[in-house]
């Protein structure tokens, strides 16, 4: 059966620190394959899914995310997700596809102008991205956020056509699912904690559902976005 | 050739470190700072001496990796100008 095993490509940048923390979720906690994938390198061997992981890509040097988009790998990343495979960037992965343009907009530095490492609450404002069709639209989830620049913006534009076209993922709230001031952790315009493309394959996020996706850690929501990935795959 | 990218918010963009800055020279007792942006500075040696091309490949440089044109404008200058 291994054959059929569906495979994650976990890339690594120098600088990359929650590449084990994704490559357990893909192995130990769902069962399937897992492969590294250095940045000089530009073979995903053969994967079904690419996680771009959290960290400090090139020491966040000139931007973050900025120096990463450069390798070798992106090249290749890109290819993937232009023909729909599906790519996910967590916190400086999310940075780093949008530093790459797979994203639309940029984040700043966060409004209070600190690192911020704590429990967020978001409520899921698309459910039918690839990385997130197990959850319920409106599902209020909890997940830990660790990040410096996280206070996403784009122009009016920009902004105008993600709220239309379901392009926003995941927007900060409080416990009760509400959208407000003090529940936007970083000063994310509109509250805006996660996005994706329009065809729903490419997602980043500044929270982490790498550090959340197991029971024994008093959390595992994070776990289904990994989880509607692999479900979204076409059969073996 | 020594060329010069400023490289700062566009007008408009929150920049939360010009705003605290600005706030931290207010306590100092600057009563007269009303807004305050920050940026960088990349000071490029170029080969090359041909103003007119110099500028262009600094240009280039800015918008390809030294801003992101999102949220940040840029100039190109020569020390020389100053």
């Amino acid at each position: 059966m291994t054959g059929s095993k569906r495979k994650f490509a976990i890339v690594v940048f120098p600088g990359s620190n929650c590449d084990q923390d994704c490559h357990y979720v893909a192995t130990e906690l769902m069962g399937c394959d897992a492969e590294y994938v250095w940045h000089h390198d530009t073979d995903l061997k053969n994967s079904d899914v690419v996680i771009l992981p959290g960290g400090f890509a090139y020491g966040d040097y000139l931007r973050a995310g900025a120096l990463a988009r450069f390798s070798p790998v992106m090249e290749s990343v890109i290819r993937f997700a232009m023909d729909g495979g599906p790519v996910l960037g967590i916190c400086n992965g999310f940075q780093v596809l949008l530093e790459a343009g797979l994203l639309p907009g940029a984040v700043r530095v966060n409004r209070g102008l600190r690192y911020v490492c704590r429990d967020v609450h978001m409520r899921v404002e698309n459910a039918s991205t690839v990385f997130t069709r197990l959850y319920e639209p409106g599902q209020i989830v909890k997940m830990p956020i660790g990040h410096m620049e996280g206070n996403y913006t784009a122009p009016p534009e920009t902004l105008t056509e993600l709220e239309f076209e379901s392009g926003v993922v995941f927007r900060y709230c409080d416990e009760e699912g509400r959208v407000t001031d003090e529940a936007n952790p970083n000063g994310a315009t509109a509250g805006i904690a996660g996005i994706s493309n329009r065809e729903g394959n490419i997602v980043g996020l500044m929270p982490h559902p790498d550090r959340c996706a197991e029971a024994l850690l008093g959390n595992d929501v994070g776990r289904r976005m990994f989880e509607s990935a692999v479900a979204s795959l076409a059969p073996a | 050739m020594r060329v010069e990218v400023r490289v700062y918010p566009k007008e408009g963009v929150l920049d939360p470190q010009g705003k605290a800055i600005a706030s931290a020279l207010g306590r100092l007792g600057h009563a007269s700072v009303e807004d305050v942006r920050a940026g960088k500075i990349f000071f490029l040696d170029l080969r090359g001496d041909d103003p007119v091309a110099v500028e262009a490949e600094a240009r280039r440089m800015a918008e390809e990796l030294l801003a992101n044109t999102v949220i940040e404008g840029y100039d190109v200058r020569f020390p020389a100008d100053l």
